[in-house]
């Protein structure tokens, strides 16, 4: 029972990170209608811009200012340069869009800072927590709970912002409705503009985080892959559903990668580890049979 | 219905001839069809101008084109002491044209405070960043808006449900949610598009209520597209009548009640 725990916990922690990379695609999604495959570039280009910017020995928080600015250019870049010149185009073209990004933003980030794989010391280690370990016996990672703690605070802070400031409240509107907040003044331009840049910050944290933990190489823009399953429980629509789909996505696959492999086993024989890496996308394509739109994402239904 | 008015506030603004916009030889097609087909009147200040015509005459299409929806191929709009070919919705909203839309285009998930308070968008001066920090300035202006909002609430008579998202309410209510945001923005130019369509007689008499006060109090200009005849010809200063996207009529109330063309064309169709 106590593994069992510990493995859910695990789970919640590391699911928490996958929502973080969901939330990007969510933000832009609800506020542009374009899903943005270059979110998990842009998650790569962060982490790479932060510690090119420490190659060159400027001092940790300067970096992580730096690569901010980074994603604040390039945000702005997409948004003037390549969206803004397919608006009204069908969303195929503003999907490839997005995928020809995300190769250029690889190859632009490699070029400036390196592409050797390198890590990231946040300062707080890998390792169970030693006082919860003595009292429940329960090893809970101090690194996961550093890392779910600040995402929960991101997760808080744009909700606030959303909720309570006037450009939050744009945000909303051009999300729900985009002639009635163009006939209000609000600027879809300045909105989706705004929206990168918040993408950016929001792919910086994720690309901090995963490249703190599993160093700072190419894979990091694969991350991109698994948050889709991750929509496709939450729903491309819902910032909750992003954090609830991460977490049921990681609880799952940790869940099923320890207790399916024997059962599997004792069945046919064999070995049957990695499941983590394809459980989730059948988790969610049996989802899609059942409930296409999400746990949380709106449901269309047209008038015929 | 009827509405008691004082014959003066009936009476179109010939003094004050103050032209507030105009629009010349506009026509506008979308593909072979044409929507509006030379189009010309014009809206003095203080008044409410009321467009009306039978079903796909044009009159959505002339707001959308007033508004910048929609861009016309030929003519031009005087506006604000500027004469363009077309307009941008935005400009047009900064320049002091607000608009509320024949099927409600409320953000539906949004409160009814936190719409209203979209409806102040342009008049709100801080900056991403300061609203991203929350400091000082945002903060202040918050505040100071939030108090002119609750103001038109009172007007409105919505307190009660202004905490309540907008797709809970009632249709009546949401069409009144519309126009307390199209107010909050303090517009020199009002667009209603059907305001009372689809309401009951008391839901309509209130609207009236209000928009009557809206251009006698804070001296509004209005332009109404409206179906029910009973109320244009109570609450209008002028009339201009559209049919397959041609004016076949312009003026006082009384004057397009009797024209011919007109009651062949609308008022005697049976309406």
């Amino acid at each position: 029972m106590q593994f069992f725990i510990e493995i859910v916990i695990s789970g919640v922690l590391s699911g928490l990170m996958y929502s973080l990379v969901a939330l990007g695609f969510v933000l832009i999604y609800k506020a542009s209608g374009v899903f943005n495959f270059a979110q998990g570039a842009m998650v790569y280009a962060a982490a790479l811009a932060v510690v090119g910017l420490m190659g060159y020995g400027i001092p940790m928080w300067l970096s992580i200012v730096g690569a901010f600015v980074y994603m604040i250019i390039i945000g702005i870049g997409a948004e003037r340069l390549v969206l803004s010149k397919l608006v009204n185009q069908p969303s195929i073209t503003l999907f490839m869009a997005t995928i020809g990004l995300s190769y250029f933003l690889e190859g632009l980030s490699s070029i400036l800072f390196g592409n050797e794989v390198r890590s990231i010391d946040l300062g707080v280690v890998d390792e169970p927590i030693m006082s919860i370990m003595d009292a429940t016996g329960l090893g809970i990672s101090k690194f996961d709970l550093f890392a779910s703690a600040i995402i929960i605070g991101l997760v808080i802070l744009l909700s606030l912002f959303f909720q309570f400031t006037k450009i939050g409240r744009a945000l909303r509107a051009v999300a729900d409705d985009h002639q009635a907040a163009l006939s209000l003044g609000i600027s879809l331009e300045h909105i989706w503009t705004i929206v990168w840049i918040i993408a950016g910050f929001v792919a910086l944290v994720a690309g901090l985080l995963w490249g703190s933990r599993n160093g700072v190489q190419y894979a990091l823009s694969l991350t991109a892959l698994k948050a889709l399953p991750v929509l496709i429980l939450g729903g491309f629509t819902s910032v909750p559903g992003a954090i609830v789909g991460g977490i049921i996505i990681g609880v799952s696959e940790k869940l099923a990668e320890i207790y399916i492999p024997p059962v599997l086993q004792e069945a046919f024989g064999g070995n049957y580890g990695g499941i983590e890496g394809w459980f989730p996308y059948i988790f969610a394509l049996f989802f899609l049979l059942v409930r296409p739109e999400g746990l949380f994402g709106e449901k269309h239904i047209d008038r015929v | 219905m009827t509405l008691k008015m004082n014959t003066t506030q009936n009476m179109p603004n010939q003094d004050s001839n103050n032209v507030v916009l105009k629009v010349e030889n506009i026509s506008l097609s979308f593909g072979g069809v044409r929507a509006l087909n030379n189009i010309s009147f014009d809206v003095n200040e203080h008044e409410i101008r009321s467009i009306i015509g039978p079903n796909g005459a044009g009159k959505s299409s002339m707001l959308n084109v007033i508004n910048g929806i929609y861009h016309p191929q030929e003519g031009s709009i005087f506006f604000n002491g500027k004469t363009r070919n077309r307009m941008n919705p935005t400009d047009v909203a900064r320049h002091g044209i607000a608009r509320t839309f024949q099927n409600i285009a409320l953000f539906k998930g949004m409160t009814v405070l936190d719409n209203i308070m979209t409806g102040r968008n342009t008049l709100m001066k801080s900056n991403f960043l300061t609203n991203a920090l929350w400091v000082g300035p945002a903060r202040d202006e918050e505040e100071e808006h939030r108090a002119k909002v609750e103001e038109i609430i009172d007007f409105l008579e919505i307190q009660h449900i202004r905490k309540t998202p907008v797709g809970k309410l009632a249709y009546g209510l949401q069409k009144r949610v519309e126009l307390a945001r199209a107010l909050a923005a303090e517009p020199t130019l009002l667009l209603l598009d059907e305001p009372m369509a689809g309401m009951n007689v008391e839901e309509k008499q209130d609207m009236c209520r209000f928009i009557l006060e809206v251009n006698n109090q804070y001296g509004m200009t209005i332009v109404l597209i409206e179906h029910d005849m009973g109320v244009v010809m109570d609450i209008s200063d002028r009339i201009v009548v559209l049919d397959y996207g041609r004016k076949i009529g312009d003026g006082l109330p009384d004057v397009v009640k009797n024209d011919p063309e007109v009651i062949k064309a609308y008022l005697g169709s049976g309406h």
